[in-house]
């Protein structure tokens, strides 16, 4: 039975500080502790219902709920973007709940939670990435009973990936895992990145950020320290490679960001701009012109300012 | 104002003093070696260093024992943690989430403590070593997670053997205790992922 | 191109008024009060109680209200908001045996103390229409006689065999019920349940990870609030053979129960009030083994409100998954706790599910450019190929 707190009290009820409360921040900020004292190990955590899906970051914003205070400036982007659909309602998760000061500017933000993209411009020290994770375990794919991967974990008996990897180099001659491409981090455990593609996981090793991981569904936090090893897992004979193009950013020339690939008719009309929006259009001001921006901007898709 | 029978205040802004402490402890076990300032918001009881009171207020609670020294656990900071973190003190070390050592005393060694099990190597305790300084002792180089390249550290007033006991954990990884050095509001980390390297 | 996206917040304001105005319906149809959908949809008020774990009718239908009748969306509210409710303690255990009863059915005996008390139903309405309902607002459901058969003493016998006790009956209901289970453990003959060393508080895994293998707490509250249809489905592989159960219904009863909380001031019990449950216990064969002579084993579920179906589901699986105790294979999907666990919570695989909707498209972009250049590199491959065998022809001809 609920307990109702009298409902004609004049005194709403109120949401703590950034909608979680003490005893729940306690019991994340611990496993926050024990996740960057053993890095890459998935720490079993009492992971709430929360007011959004499960499946929709409802791990990272616990993360980003336990950790973010008064002095912090928040970046929530999804897909590399801060207007996407569901960074959109994050963001304004915290402004509600947390009266968080957000901006869209990476080099500004000391949390910067993330589905699938780490922004192109590098971090920095005192920065917190927090990362959305949907599977953080990068073998339940190859074991699905959790009691198994457990102990392929606790002996690092991780033949099984390795097996899985060169069958793929066997049969396509190259690793066919594009996204969440499992890294070994302080040569200890295998970790997956999340969803990130392949192209970011080089920005994780020694990178001068905290990488904090939240999987909500699967109840799991773990996190990478700054400066620390995370080696994408390859073979000598065929070293881990990234994605590239063929050509750069439309709209801003860029020649070494993530490009999404956006389709213009029906007639296979393709362009390729960068997935992280605010790189694309910090470029921009800086007066850097991709071969598409005249007609992006005569159409008002985006803003031209030379 | 402290006597026997009167618990002294804890955090007056629980929210905020609790989220500030915690992103300090969070720094400390990120980049160990580091020391990091827990602020003096609130008036530490008799045997806790200010950043020890800090740090049980802001992680302790009643899921997570505490294992004190004996005198203080019968003492004004027992009482304290008691309740303000409801915390079970408990008599074995091994029981202990949460622990409060005096690094110069001899006992109990880091061994005695928690380190984990294979499958959880998480459910380890996480000691707060109370020690004369956070420098001016003899020095040691860390290196590992957190620490670009090699960081040198110089805690004072610790037991002969302290170091060895520090290494010693450090092989047990991904096993093993993690420590925070405490003396007045500052804290330094050294979680298990931290090597102590180079002749001492 | 970035049209899709830009403008997010305003199009997310849009949908909220979208979905009230989808919310409404038609302005000329009077809207529903919360009330009549606690009174008249208490079956599916009972579903968002037990999905949403938490025992609250006026919110059900609320939430029921809010999410045009989706139950898993009303269940999905009753969670977010039940995780911001301070936390008093924990109630005293419950006693099902001094269960007010209002139904009351055995499938092991003819007769037993207490007799059968069939109570409200569906189990004898045909399910024949009552078109009188479609606009006739006064009329009493279960009036006729052809739908629900109920009608005064002369469905009494319908089953003929047994004592019925129609809840219209004048005379009240027997104050003993004994559970059914607890008849065969006083003949030696039911499995044993005792609570593990010390009693313990139950585990609550709305507030710690669950780990593998799960003890029988963990597995009956997960259960308890896993989606009705996966748990009716994973019954009923059980009884189709996927799985090792020959099951009778010991008994099933609905009605009301006590709820009772020892205030740490007081130091005794206070009564809160009283909920409605339903509770189901099924027996199930046994064959013994060197240590244990042959004796019935116990499948229980219990639910909120009246939910039948629920109850039993849950009973012939929490049976199933007993066969890590008993020493059974454990073959089959309803046998093995991790996968009942991870997969009845429908909050959560609804979640995970409708999480594809999101956009994918950096990962997407990384398998198109890999399936591009795996293609390219292959046709190339093959050019090469041709080209030599070409070349290589004139010269054999040489």
């Amino acid at each position: 039975m609920t307990v109702h707190q009298s409902i004609s009290d004049d005194a709403k009820p109120a949401y703590n500080y950034a909608y979680l409360d003490e005893q729940t921040k306690r019991m994340i900020r611990r496993a926050l502790l024990k996740a960057v004292a053993v890095p890459g190990y998935q720490v079993p955590f009492g992971s709430r219902e929360m007011p959004l899906a499960r499946g929709w970051g409802t791990g990272g914003i616990q993360v980003t709920a336990a950790i973010i205070g008064p002095d912090d400036t928040l970046k929530v982007i999804d897909q590399g973007a801060d207007d996407t659909t569901n960074a959109v309602s994050i963001r304004r998760f915290f402004e509600r709940t947390a009266d968080a000061r957000t901006t869209e500017a990476t080099d500004e933000a000391t949390i910067i939670q993330t589905r699938h993209r780490i922004p192109e411009a590098p971090l920095k020290s005192g920065q917190i990435m927090v990362y959305q994770v949907p599977q953080p375990e990068p073998l339940r794919k190859l074991e699905p009973h959790e009691a198994e991967t457990r102990k392929m974990h606790a002996w690092a008996e991780y033949g099984l990936m390795q097996v899985k990897l060169y069958e793929n180099i066997a049969r396509f001659g190259e690793v066919t895992t594009t996204y969440d491409y499992p890294v070994m981090v302080n040569g200890r455990y295998v970790m997956a990145p999340s969803p990130i593609p392949k192209f970011d996981n080089p920005k994780m090793q020694m990178s001068p950020a905290l990488q904090l991981f939240g999987a909500g569904r699967e109840k799991r936090i773990y996190a990478v320290p700054p400066h620390t090893s995370v080696r994408s897992l390859d073979f000598e004979d065929h070293p881990f490679r990234i994605q590239s193009w063929e050509q750069p950013c439309a709209l801003c020339g860029a020649a070494d960001s993530y490009l999404d690939e956006v389709v213009i008719d029906d007639q296979g009309g393709r362009m390729f701009v960068c997935s992280d929006s605010h790189h694309c259009e910090t470029r921009r001001a800086e007066g850097h012109r991709g071969a598409m921006l005249a007609d992006a901007s005569a159409l008002h898709l985006v803003e031209d300012k030379p | 104002m402290q006597d026997g029978n009167q618990i002294h205040a804890g955090f007056s802004d629980p929210v905020f003093q609790s989220q500030g402490a915690f992103r300090a402890l969070l720094a400390a076990l990120s980049e160990p070696g580091l020391a990091r300032d827990l602020g003096d918001a609130i008036e530490a009881p008799t045997g806790l260093e200010p950043a020890t009171a800090v740090a049980l207020l802001t992680l302790a609670d009643y899921e997570t024992p505490i294992w004190l020294p004996v005198a203080l656990r019968d003492g004004p900071a027992g009482a304290w943690l008691r309740f303000h973190c409801g915390a079970a003190l408990v008599e074995e070390p091994s029981r202990a989430a949460f622990a409060v050592i005096d690094g110069a005393a001899s006992e109990p060694k880091l061994a005695s403590f928690n380190a984990g099990d294979d499958q959880f190597p998480d459910r380890s305790t996480t000691v707060l070593v109370q020690c004369g300084g956070l420098e001016g002792g003899e020095a040691v180089t860390l290196e590992g997670p957190g620490i670009a390249g090699h960081r040198t550290i110089a805690p004072a007033g610790l037991r002969p053997g302290f170091w060895a006991e520090v290494e010693g954990n450090a092989t047990l990884y991904p096993l093993g205790i993690d420590l925070l050095l405490v003396h007045g509001t500052q804290a330094l980390g050294l979680p298990r992922s931290t090597q102590i390297v180079g002749a001492r | 191109m970035y049209v899709a996206v830009k403008g997010g917040e305003a199009a997310i304001l849009a949908t909220h008024d979208l979905v009230a105005e989808a919310r409404r319906g038609d302005e000329g149809v009077p809207e529903l009060a919360v009330a009549q959908i606690r009174e008249q949809m208490g079956l599916a008020c009972a579903r968002v109680m037990n999905e949403g774990s938490l025992y609250d009718p006026d919110l059900a239908a609320l939430a029921l209200k809010q999410a045009q009748g989706d139950a898993i969306e009303a269940a999905f509210l009753m969670r977010a908001y039940r995780t911001t409710l301070p936390r008093f303690g924990s109630s005293e255990p419950l006693d099902t045996a001094k269960m007010a009863i209002r139904r009351r059915v055995s499938a092991t005996y003819k007769d037993l103390p207490g007799g059968q008390v069939l109570g409200p139903t569906y189990d004898y309405t045909h399910r024949l229409f009552d078109f009188s309902l479609m606009d006739s607002p006064d009329v009493m459901v279960g009036l006729d006689p052809t739908i629900s058969g109920q009608e005064g003493a002369s469905s009494a016998n319908t089953a003929g065999d047994a004592r019925v006790k129609p809840e219209h009956d004048v005379k009240p209901l027997d104050a003993f019920m004994p559970r059914v289970p607890d008849i065969l453990g006083a003949e030696g003959l039911m499995e044993e349940e005792t609570p593990p060393e010390g009693d313990p508080r139950p585990f609550d895994l709305t507030r710690e990870p669950v780990t593998f293998p799960a003890e029988r707490d963990v597995r009956l509250q997960a259960m308890a609030r896993g989606d009705e249809g996966f748990m009716l489905g994973l019954g009923y592989s059980v009884q189709r053979g996927f799985g090792n159960s020959h099951p009778f219904v010991g008994e099933v009863r609905v009605g009301e129960v006590a709820v009772e909380f020892v205030p740490e001031e007081l130091g005794f019990a206070v009564d809160l009030g009283e909920i409605t449950l339903t509770e189901c216990q099924m027996v199930n064969q046994f064959a013994g083994s060197k240590e244990v002579p042959p004796q019935f084993t116990r499948g229980y579920g219990l639910s909120f409100g009246h939910s039948e179906r629920k109850a039993m589901s849950m009973s012939l699986v929490d049976r199933a998954l007993k066969a890590r105790e008993f020493g059974e294979a454990a073959t089959y999907p309803a046998q093995q706790d991790e996968f009942v666990l991870y997969h009845s919570d429908n909050v959560e695989a609804a979640g995970f599910v409708e999480h594809l909707k999101l956009p994918h498209y950096v990962d997407f972009q990384g398998e198109l450019e890999l399936i591009r250049r795996i293609r390219k590199e292959r046709q190339e491959r093959q050019e090469r190929l041709a080209d030599q065998a070409n070349q290589a022809l004139p010269e054999a001809a040489e």
